[in-house]
C-alpha cells in the first residue's frame, strides 16, 4: 500500500511502486482530469504538481510521490477561479480541451515564479506542452491576462 | 377513438411533422425534475413515436422551467457543443448560459445524420434548428395567450418566459409546456433577420470552456463504468500483416493482467490482426503488452516503403492519362502547341491525425446488444458496422458520445469501437481499449500522400490551359471498394469560378493502391490538392509576368471572390508591398467556404525562413460564432505549419518509421506566427469552418518563399531552417 496525498486528500493505493503517477491518479484514484498523451514526457498533457513543481506524471513513478503533496487540475482551485482558469475562459482558449489540464498546470508554475512573464518566459515555460488544435496564441494571451488578474488579486496563487 | 381524440392526435402529428425538415421533427419533451437523466413522460409524444413519426429532440423543458438542449454532433474542439445551443437559444428565447447542454447517443431517426465530418454541422443543421426553435417558442406563446385569454401577438417571449405586453404578466416556459404540446403549431414561423440577433453572431464565451479548465469534461478515455476492465492491443506493425502465434506467459506474469487473446479487428472491409491484453488498469495492460511475445505473419506486406510509393507515383504520372474526372475544352492540345508552358510534379506526404487524446473506446457486450462509449465522430457508422459484423439489430448497438480530444477525421472510423466490442465479448465485461501513442502513430489510418503532375500554358499574360493529374490512394477504396471511377475529390479545393473563365481545364486520377490504411484528414484531399494547384497558379503567374493576386482576380470574376480579394489586399497591404519582399498568396474552397491566405516571410536571423505574419480572409456565408471561426482558422494554420514544415509519416519494410512525438514532432508555442483572421459579411448560405481554413496555408507559405528567394518548393514537408538556401 502506498500513501498518497492528492489535492489535500489522503489515499491508500494498492499499486506497483513502478506504476506511473498518471495511471494511479486516473485508474486507481479516479481523477481523470490529468491526461495521457504520449507516455514518454513529450506532450505535457499529464503535468501535475509535486510539492508545487510541475512534473510529467506519465514518467513519474508513484513511489516518488509517496508522502509528497500532489496537486492535479481538480485541485488547482476550489471554484475553477484560479487566475489562469478565469483567463482561459475569458479568452476562449480551449478547443477540444484535452491538453489544457497540462497547459494550465504548467502555466501555474510559471505564474508563481514570474508575476509578469514576457513572451520569451512563456515560450520557455510552455514549450513542453503540445496542443494539436493549435490554441497556442490564445494560451499566450491568457497567461498575460492571468498575470494581470493575479496582480489585482494581490499576487496570491 | 373519439373524433376529438383523433383530431388531437392529428394535430400533434402535424406539429411534429411541420417543425421538421428532411424527415425530422421537433420533440418538445417533458421530464420531471428530480429524475435522473432525461425521460420523456409526455404520452402524446410517445404515442406519436409509436405511430412512426420521427422525432428530433433538441429541446427538453421540464415543468420547473429548466431547459436542456442537445448537441447531436461530435464535439472535438470545433465548437458545436456551444454553437448548436447558440442557434437554438436565439430563436427559442432562452438564456444561453442558463440552459443545460447534453451530448447524446447515435440516433439518426431523431437527429438525422450525426456524421461529424465535412465541416457539416452548422451548414447542414442551422435552418432546421432555427425553425424548430422558433416553432417551440411560438407554441409556448400560444399556450400562454390561451391561459390569459388574449391574442398570441399580444405576448412575446424573452429569457425563458412568455410575457403579456399590456399587463406585464409572465409565465416561465416550464409552466406552459404541458399545454404547449397539445397545441397545433403555426404553419409558418417568422425567423429573425440577422440584424435582430442577440446571441447568434457573437463571439461569446464557449459553454464547454469551464469544464475544460478544471478536469470535469469527460472525454472518451475518462469514461468509467462499474466493473470496467482495461485493454491494450499489440497489433502487427506491418500494416495489415497477421498473427502467426503468440506466447502469453510473460504478459500474464504482469500484476493485474487477467487475459490475453488474439483479435481480428476490421478496418472497413479489411482485417487487422493483433493480440489483446486485458488488465485491471491501463498501465498493467500496456505493461502486459510490452511483455507479450508475438510471431507475426507478414506475407505480402513486408516491402512497402516511402521511396517506392513516390517513384510509383512518378511512373504513373509520366506514363498514364488516368481516369478523367472533369474535362472542358482541350487542355492537352493547347499545351502541346504552346511555347509558354510548364510541366511540374508536386509531392505531399502521408500524415497522422495525432489527436491529443489517443484512440480509445469502451464497449459492453451483453449478448443481443452492445453499449459503446467513446470519442466518436460517426455514431451511426458504428451502428452500421458493428451491427453488421456482430449480427446484432442496429438499434441494439447503442453508441454514447463523449467529448473528443481531437478528431480530425480519424475518429470517424468504426475500427476501434469494433475492436473494443470484440474484446468485451471475449471477456464478458465492459472494457476500455486504449491505444498507446505508438499504436496511434504506427497503425493509421493516415492521410494519403499524393503526387501531382501539373501542366499549364500561358499566352499574353493569361492562362490558356490547365491540366492536372493526381496519383495517390483513394480513401473511398476503403469503404465499399474500387468502383473503377476516378477519385471524386481530385479537384477538391480548386476554386469553381475558374471553370467559367479558363476555357481549357482537365482533372484526372491515376488509381494507386497500397495496403496502407488511409482516411479523411482535416480538409481531406483539399489539404494536398490545394498545395499543388495553388502553387501551380503562382508558377503560371510568374511565367506570365503577372502579380499572383491580380491573376486570380482576373479569373475569379464572381462578386464574392472579388470582395474576398479586395479584403485580402486591404488587410495585408498587398498592393504596397515591395518586390520580392516575401509575400505569398493562395485561395482554396472546400465544404462551401472560400478561404484566402496571405503569408509574409523573411530570412531568419540564423538562416532559413521566418514567418512574420499570416492574414486569413474567410467567406463562409451566414455564421454563428466569429470567435470560434477565428479559433478554427488559427488552429488550421498551426496544423498546416506542422504538415508543411515539420512532420510526415514514412514507411520502411512495410512499417511506419515514426513512433511518438519525439520523431513525429509537432509545432510548439514558439513556432507560431501572428495570425490575423477576417470574416466576410454577407447573407449567403452557411459554409463549413472546421476544415476550410487549412489548405491554402501551405501554398501561400511556399509562394511567399518563392517571392523572397526565387526558390520553388514542390515537395512537402520542407525544412524551414534550410528553405530557400538550396541550389
Amino acid at each position: 500500500m502506498i500513501n498518497l496525498n492528492v489535492n489535500h486528500k489522503v489515499y491508500q493505493v494498492d499499486a506497483d511502486p513502478n506504476m506511473p503517477l498518471l495511471w494511479v491518479i486516473r485508474d486507481l484514484i479516479g481523477l481523470t482530469g490529468t491526461k495521457y498523451g504520449c507516455g514518454v514526457a513529450q506532450c505535457g498533457a499529464c503535468v501535475v504538481h509535486l510539492n508545487g513543481e510541475a512534473v510529467r506524471s506519465c514518467v513519474t513513478k508513484v513511489s516518488r510521490a509517496e508522502g509528497q503533496q500532489v496537486t492535479t487540475i481538480e485541485g488547482l482551485s476550489a471554484q475553477n477561479n484560479h487566475p489562469l482558469q478565469v483567463a482561459w475562459n475569458e479568452e476562449n482558449v480551449p478547443q477540444c480541451g484535452y491538453c489544457h489540464s497540462g497547459q494550465i498546470m504548467s502555466a501555474a508554475v510559471l505564474l508563481r515564479e514570474k508575476a509578469d512573464p514576457t513572451d520569451q518566459d512563456i515560450d520557455d515555460a510552455m514549450a513542453g506542452n503540445l496542443c494539436r488544435c493549435g490554441t497556442y496564441l490564445r494560451i499566450r494571451k491568457a497567461i498575460h491576462l492571468a498575470a494581470e488578474l493575479q496582480k489585482k488579486e494581490g499576487g496570491s496563487v | 377513438m373519439s373524433v376529438s381524440e383523433e383530431a388531437e392526435r392529428l394535430s400533434r402529428r402535424n406539429f411534429l411533422r411541420m417543425a421538421g425538415i428532411g424527415g425530422t421533427a421537433l420533440c418538445l419533451g417533458l421530464y420531471t425534475s428530480g429524475q435522473a437523466g432525461v425521460k420523456v413522460i409526455n404520452q402524446a409524444l410517445v404515442n406519436a413515436a409509436s405511430e412512426g413519426v420521427e422525432l428530433a429532440a433538441w429541446i427538453i423543458i421540464n415543468t420547473s422551467g429548466k431547459v436542456t438542449l442537445i448537441c447531436h454532433r461530435a464535439e472535438m474542439g470545433q465548437g458545436v457543443y456551444h454553437s448548436i445551443a447558440q442557434i437554438i437559444a436565439e430563436e427559442l428565447e432562452v438564456d444561453l448560459y442558463g440552459v443545460d447542454i447534453q451530448l447524446t447517443q447515435g440516433d439518426e431517426k431523431k437527429y438525422g445524420s450525426q456524421l461529424t465530418g465535412g465541416s457539416s454541422t452548422i451548414r447542414g443543421s442551422y435552418k432546421n434548428l432555427l425553425k424548430l426553435s422558433a416553432t417551440a417558442r411560438e407554441v409556448l406563446i400560444m399556450a400562454a395567450a390561451a391561459r390569459w385569454g388574449v391574442a398570441a401577438d399580444a405576448c412575446y417571449a424573452e429569457s425563458g418566459h412568455v410575457i403579456h405586453k399590456a399587463s406585464g404578466k409572465k409565465f416561465h416556459y416550464g409552466e406552459l409546456v404541458a399545454d404547449a404540446v397539445k397545441l397545433a403549431p403555426p404553419k409558418e414561423v417568422k425567423l429573425k433577420p440577422r440584424s435582430a440577433y442577440q446571441i447568434i453572431g457573437k463571439g461569446n464565451h464557449r459553454r464547454d470552456t469551464p469544464m475544460k479548465t478544471n478536469g470535469e469534461a469527460i472525454f472518451g478515455i475518462d469514461k468509467r463504468l462499474p466493473g470496467l476492465q482495461f485493454a491494450a492491443v499489440k497489433r502487427n506493425p506491418r500494416l495489415r500483416g497477421k498473427v502467426k502465434s503468440f506466447d502469453a506467459s510473460a504478459a500474464l506474469q504482469v500484476p493485474g493482467v487477467t487475459k490475453v487473446f488474439k483479435v481480428v479487428m476490421g478496418v472497413w472491409d479489411t482485417d487487422r490482426e493483433g493480440v489483446a491484453v486485458v488488465a485491471n488498469s491501463t498501465w498493467a495492460a500496456i505493461e502486459g503488452k510490452k511483455a507479450l511475445r508475438v510471431e507475426w505473419d507478414d506475407t505480402g506486406f513486408e516491402h512497402i516503403s516511402t521511396a517506392e510509393i513516390y517513384s510509383r507515383h512518378r511512373e504513373l504520372l509520366q506514363s498514364s492519362e488516368g481516369l478523367p474526372l472533369k474535362t472542358q475544352g482541350d487542355p492537352t492540345g493547347i499545351i502541346s502547341q504552346s511555347d509558354h508552358k510548364l510541366d511540374v510534379i508536386y509531392e505531399t506526404p502521408y500524415q497522422s491525425h495525432s489527436c491529443m487524446e489517443p484512440v480509445n473506446c469502451i464497449a459492453h457486450f451483453q449478448g443481443d446488444k452492445v453499449e459503446i462509449w467513446g470519442p466518436v465522430q460517426a455514431p451511426n457508422w458504428i451502428q452500421d458496422y458493428v451491427s453488421k459484423k456482430m449480427g446484432l439489430a442496429r438499434e441494439n448497438v447503442i453508441v454514447n458520445m463523449t467529448f473528443l480530444g481531437g478528431g480530425f477525421g480519424r475518429k470517424a472510423m468504426p475500427d476501434y469501437p469494433y475492436e473494443a466490442v470484440l474484446v468485451s465479448k471475449e471477456i464478458g465485461a465492459p472494457v476500455q481499449v486504449v491505444w498507446t501513442r505508438e499504436d496511434d502513430a504506427t497503425q493509421g489510418p493516415f492521410r494519403p500522400g499524393v503526387s501531382y503532375r501539373c501542366e499549364g500554358a500561358v499566352e499574353d499574360g493569361g492562362i490558356t490551359a490547365l491540366k492536372f493529374r493526381m496519383a495517390g490512394q483513394n480513401n473511398d477504396h476503403w469503404r465499399g471498394g474500387d468502383n473503377g471511377k476516378p477519385n471524386r475529390s481530385t479537384s477538391e479545393g480548386f476554386l469553381k469560378p475558374y471553370y467559367d473563365t479558363i476555357k481549357n481545364i482537365s482533372f484526372a486520377d491515376l488509381p494507386f493502391k497500397t495496403p496502407i490504411p488511409t482516411s479523411f484528414w482535416r480538409s481531406v484531399y483539399a489539404s494536398t490538392n490545394g498545395f499543388a494547384y495553388e502553387s501551380f497558379m503562382d508558377e503560371l503567374a510568374h511565367k506570365a509576368v503577372r502579380d499572383p493576386l491580380d491573376l486570380r482576380r482576373q479569373y475569379l470574376k464572381d462578386e464574392r471572390s472579388q470582395l474576398l480579394i479586395d479584403k485580402m489586399e486591404e488587410v495585408s497591404g498587398w498592393k504596397s508591398r515591395k518586390k520580392n519582399d516575401g509575400y505569398g498568396v493562395a485561395i482554396t474552397e472546400c465544404f462551401a467556404s472560400t478561404v484566402g491566405h496571405i503569408v509574409k516571410v523573411s530570412k531568419g536571423k540564423t538562416g532559413g525562413i521566418h514567418i512574420d505574419k499570416v492574414w486569413v480572409v474567410v467567406d463562409c456565408g451566414w455564421y454563428v460564432n466569429p470567435d470560434i471561426i477565428t479559433a478554427q482558422v488559427e488552429g488550421s494554420v498551426v496544423m498546416a505549419i506542422g504538415a508543411a514544415t515539420i512532420h510526415e509519416i514514412t514507411f520502411k519494410d512495410g512499417m511506419v518509421e515514426q513512433r511518438n512525438f519525439y520523431d513525429y514532432k509537432m509545432p510548439r508555442i514558439m513556432d507560431i506566427p501572428p495570425i490575423e483572421v477576417h470574416i466576410m459579411e454577407n447573407d449567403e448560405d452557411a459554409g463549413g469552418m472546421g476544415e476550410p481554413g487549412l489548405p491554402a496555408f501551405a501554398p501561400a507559405l511556399t509562394n511567399a518563399i518563392f517571392d523572397l528567394t526565387g526558390k520553388r518548393i514542390r515537395k512537402l514537408p520542407f525544412d524551414m531552417g534550410n528553405a530557400g538556401m538550396e541550389k
